[in-house]
């Protein structure tokens, strides 16, 4: 298991800086960041290429790429548009969205795997139609579009919740934007463990536990569920890496001060470094996220052994 | 392997393997295991495919039924439908009874009838990989046999699952107890099988193809525990396999299967002697024999019938090389041949003869 | 022993084929077995043998998921063509006066922000969402099964290089990189939104055509053409490539819905289309300001945008569960 840990973290890194490395060059050799800094005003030479050394803008791109990653892992992250370092906006946003992507993580697992269970228990039946019909809206939706329609509708037209966020982004606060961005993950969990489920309640050894004469509600729990559930976790594991990098539209329609949201104006204010520090976090979480997944496939699945 | 399970029970009148027999031993003591007149299909989406067409058997304690057939003979499905573990939907069970120890298990309180699986019938699979389930070890799979239907605390039925694991000879079983299915050997995999089925020593045990998915070798030791274990238990053993010569070590009478229905009922030996049956007689007959060097083997011709359109008349016409106007147009019932042999055949006289050899 | 005769006459009415086939085959060690397979099938033969294609189209003609869905489909693709068979208006005309004013004669969906016709605007905003799906989409599904195919087929190096390169893709947030990537480009117009969904959507694709081509090349009849002599370029293109295609195809089908989202997503978020392109994502980014006021120029164009993306994903539905019968 050791070993196996130590390859899958050496097999990170190539796609780690790979990653990182395509965004830097995104937003550093397509854009012109000298040019971003003083907005519509057009800098006077000297000043540009004195900025330029210092940023290092004169060196060939794998060198400023370089020079820029050396500085993360010293924790140097540099300076957002308004002066603040990125390393404080990041401190502030990274504990909101992860508060927001909980939410999501736990309507997902609640609500999804609930309805997977139920529609794959009872396939072909109506309940599993109207739930695959439903999942199939609920993915076909854009969640920009969701998003309104549900702080119109249950914020601002029933007032059953605030339809905006506070700064401090309370866990209460964070329910609806929490479904929101949880809607399209949830309907893949859904339809994942309909799937799951139906697949193995056919396999030969719920048979098997029918015919040891198990209770029903034993078959179900420990025989049919242990076995369908594994690829869900493995999904929802994934998943919490993609929903901290997908909140850039539910934090923007609910004014929530996070990740998104900062990504967001460093994108409009074309600050490169916030935008690459904050990318380059998420792609780690990502990886982690994946990481974290691998080994719990183990876990759950003793087929499986890391050599 | 030596037939010493017959000494004790030389009685050659068994029970009619269809219906009640008048003549059994004790008339108040319902026998084990009484399958009437069952009726399977399945409705799949080309059709209603007639799986179980009006199967009746019977097994008593200590007895050894093989039923015979080809794949699709309906053989499995009647196994299943008397566990009551048929796939539904597609399969159901449309009629017929199944009476074990005189109650109708068809009928049963769906509850009553869990409670009996397992602990009073038992049922041993093919593939035990795919059989067991993959992510419990295989302690827990045993030990919940006894948390299940003894309320066992599960430190007690932990030790009695090393023991079964004992009992079918698995070396090392109290380290092994908590691995995993895949870590087995297929033969270890299988005696695991086979100590489930006993854990609560059921009064009948059904083996669906017990040594298929086994290397020849490992075939012969399965099927000698399995047979130990029914001598000492005393249990009923219903033995479904298509492989004659596990038949012959094993079995007291043979059911044989053809399109859903049984075509021959005999006590083993007789059977082998002389079939009453063109088809049991073209099975014999595709034994590759040491004394018939040299000469061609025989097959039977065709493909079993499409179970959606099976034909009318006996079923086994088309592929008949003894087939009449008769065959085409009426089923055959089940003719008694002899005590304890019957044969669905027009012709069932002309075969016997034919086979005294 | 006896002679057995030969065999009834075949009949044509009876299902069992008159063919020579010998059910019964002899075993080894003395044994007989009576089944070539291991397990009883229950699934009685067909009558008469159907293509897994020809299968699948018998399945879908029946499925009122896949016949809704494609008619959909068609309608949406001929108004993006000719949008001026539903709607003769011009949805660049607008009268302020109008501005957020509800239904009225002439004009079913009401006006948005700017005084312009609700319907044109929403009948014309098809064009855009379908070029932007199927060019995106077809580029795509191109470049990423033409990658993972090779690297399902030689495997090595190239392989691993591959799985490599999509995984840097997959570690980069879509949303997020289409903000970063469309900043930075001269955008606006339709091409860079598809360049982009291109670069982020073909390792997708790669890893199912990999998949689907690491199975097929293990079956027998792929070996069996190799072993007879049969050249890469006719291995891949004759044996494999047939039937490695159905899992790619309902993958790009149900992208093109999800394709069709993330560009208005973007053009919602100010990256993507720009005006005066009409798209239905710019469409519900100018109506969100007022949605409390006048919900319904929200309402029309995310309908539209919702049920196109609903048709293309429910159309990769029904074909995946027609070629994929396990889960029927």
């Amino acid at each position: 298991m050791g070993r196996y840990v130590i390859r899958r973290l050496l097999q990170m890194i190539p796609v780690f800086i790979g990653s990182t490395f395509l965004i830097f060059f995104m937003v550093y050799a397509l854009g012109d960041p000298v040019a971003a800094l003083f907005g519509d005003k057009a800098p006077d030479p000297a000043t540009a290429a004195r900025i330029r050394a210092e940023l290092y803008l004169d060196q060939p791109l794998w060198k400023q790429y370089g020079h820029y990653m050396g500085q993360i892992l010293g924790g140097e992250f540099g300076t957002a548009f308004n002066g603040q370092k990125v390393t404080e906006l990041m401190a502030d946003a990274f504990p909101v969205t992860l508060r927001l992507t909980l939410v999501a993580i736990a309507v997902e697992i609640v609500v999804g795997i609930v309805l997977g269970v139920l529609s794959g228990l009872r396939r072909g039946r109506t309940v599993d139609t109207t739930v695959l019909l439903l999942t199939l809206v609920v993915v076909s939706i854009p969640t920009f579009v969701s998003g309104y329609v549900l702080q119109y509708l249950l914020g601002a037209k029933w007032g059953w919740v605030s339809p905006s966020v506070s700064p401090e982004a309370r866990l209460d606060e964070l329910i609806l934007p929490g479904v929101v961005l949880a809607l399209t993950s949830l309907a893949y969990v859904t339809r994942l463990t309909r799937t799951s489920v139906a697949e193995n309640s056919r396999a030969d050894y719920i048979r098997t536990a029918v015919a040891k004469g198990l209770p029903p509600r034993r078959i179900i729990g420990r025989h049919l569920l242990r076995n369908s559930l594994i690829p869900v976790v493995t999904f929802i594991g994934t998943d919490v890496g993609a929903l901290m990098g997908g909140a850039i539209v539910t934090e923007r329609i609910f004014n929530i001060h996070g990740v998104g949201y900062q990504l967001y104006q460093g994108i409009l204010r074309q600050n490169s470094p916030t935008v690459v520090g904050f990318v380059t976090i998420l792609v780690l979480v990502f990886l982690m996220a994946n990481l974290v997944v691998d080994l719990l496939y183990a876990v759950l699945d003793p087929r499986i052994r890391y050599a | 392997m030596p037939q010493q399970h017959h000494e004790h029970r030389p009685d050659p009148h068994r029970p009619d393997p269809h219906r009640p027999d008048p003549h059994r031993p004790d008339p108040h003591r319902p026998v084990l295991l009484d399958v009437r007149d069952l009726q399977v299909e399945f409705r799949t989406r080309d059709g209603v495919a007639k799986a179980v067409n009006g199967v009746s058997y019977s097994v008593d304690a200590g007895e050894t039924l093989a039923v015979l057939g080809e794949s699709g003979s309906g053989k499995s499905v009647t196994a299943q439908a008397v566990m009551g573990i048929v796939d539904s939907p597609p399969g159901f069970v449309t009629g017929g009874q199944v009476f074990f120890r005189g109650q109708d298990l068809l009928t049963m309180a769906p509850e009553t009838r869990r409670r009996l699986r397992g602990a009073k019938l038992a049922m041993i699979f093919q593939d035990a990989l795919s059989a067991l389930n993959p992510v419990l070890s295989v302690g827990t799979q045993l030990s919940e046999m006894f948390m299940v239907h003894e309320d066992m605390t599960r430190k007690d039925s932990r030790a009695k699952a090393v023991e079964l694991m004992e009992r079918v000879r698995i070396p090392a079983a109290k380290d092994r107890v908590n691995d995993y299915p895949h870590q087995f050997s297929g033969g270890m995999r299988q005696r695991i099988m086979i100590a489930m089925a006993l854990a609560l020593e059921p009064d009948l045990i059904i083996a669906d193809e017990p040594t298929t998915a086994l290397d020849v070798t490992v075939q012969a030791q399965v099927m000698d525990l399995l047979a130990e274990l029914r001598r000492e238990y005393d249990m009923g053993l219903i033995l479904i396999t298509h492989d004659l010569g596990v038949v012959a070590d094993v079995a007291d009478k043979i059911a044989v299967m053809y399109a859903g229905r049984i075509v021959e009922t005999a006590p083993v030996r007789e059977l082998y002697a002389a079939p009453a049956h063109p088809y049991t007689r073209g099975l014999l007959d595709s034994i590759p024999r040491l004394d018939r060097k040299g000469e061609q083997l025989y097959a039977i011709k065709g493909l079993p019938p499409n179970l959606t359109a099976i034909p009318p008349g006996c079923p086994f016409n088309p592929r008949c090389p003894r087939a009449q106007d008769i065959c085409r147009t009426d089923r055959p019932p089940l003719f008694p041949v002899a005590p304890g042999r019957t044969s669905a055949c027009h012709f069932w006289k002309e075969t016997l003869d034919e086979g005294q050899r | 022993m006896p002679d057995h005769g030969p065999l009834p006459p075949p009949d044509p009415d009876r299902v069992t084929p008159p063919e020579p086939e010998e059910i019964i085959t002899p075993a080894g060690g003395g044994a007989m077995s009576l089944a070539t397979s291991e397990a009883e099938t229950l699934e009685p033969v067909s009558g008469k043998a159907r293509s897994l294609w020809s299968d699948a189209w018998h399945d879908l003609r029946r499925n009122p998921v896949f016949v809704v869905s494609a008619l959909i489909i068609l309608f949406l693709v001929l108004i993006a063509l000719w949008p001026g068979l539903i709607a003769g208006g011009n949805p660049l005309t607008c009268d302020l006066a109008k501005a957020q004013d509800g239904p009225a004669p002439g004009h079913p969906f009401g006006f948005d922000a700017q005084g312009c016709d609700v319907y044109t605007r929403t009948v014309h905003g098809a064009r855009a969402s379908i070029t932007v799906g199927i060019c995106a989409t077809a580029g795509a599904t191109l470049l990423g099964s033409v990658l993972g195919g090779l690297a399902g087929y030689y495997g090595g190096w190239w392989d691993a290089l591959l799985s490599r390169l999509a995984d840097v893709f997959f570690g980069i947030p879509i949303i997020l990189g289409g903000l970063v990537f469309l900043s930075v480009v001269p955008s606006g117009s339709l091409w860079p939104v598809v360049g982009f969904i291109v670069l982020l959507g073909w390792p997708q694709i790669a890893r199912i055509a990999r998949g689907s081509v690491v199975t097929v090349k293990q079956n027998d009849y792929v070996q069996a053409a190799r072993a007879l002599g049969a050249g890469d370029r006719r291995l891949l293109l004759r044996h494999i490539a047939p039937n490695a295609v159905a899992p790619v195809i309902v993958v790009a089908t149900i992208a093109l819905g999800t394709y069709i989202a993330l560009e208005a997503t973007l053009s919602f978020l100010g990256v993507g289309l720009k005006p005066p392109t009409v798209s239905w994502g710019i469409d519900i980014s100018s109506a969100s300001v007022q949605i409390r006021n006048a919900p319904h120029m929200l309402l029309w164009p995310a309908g539209a945008l919702s049920i196109t993306v609903l048709a293309f994903i429910m159309l990769g539905d029904a074909v995946r569960d027609a070629l994929d019968p396990k889960l029927r």
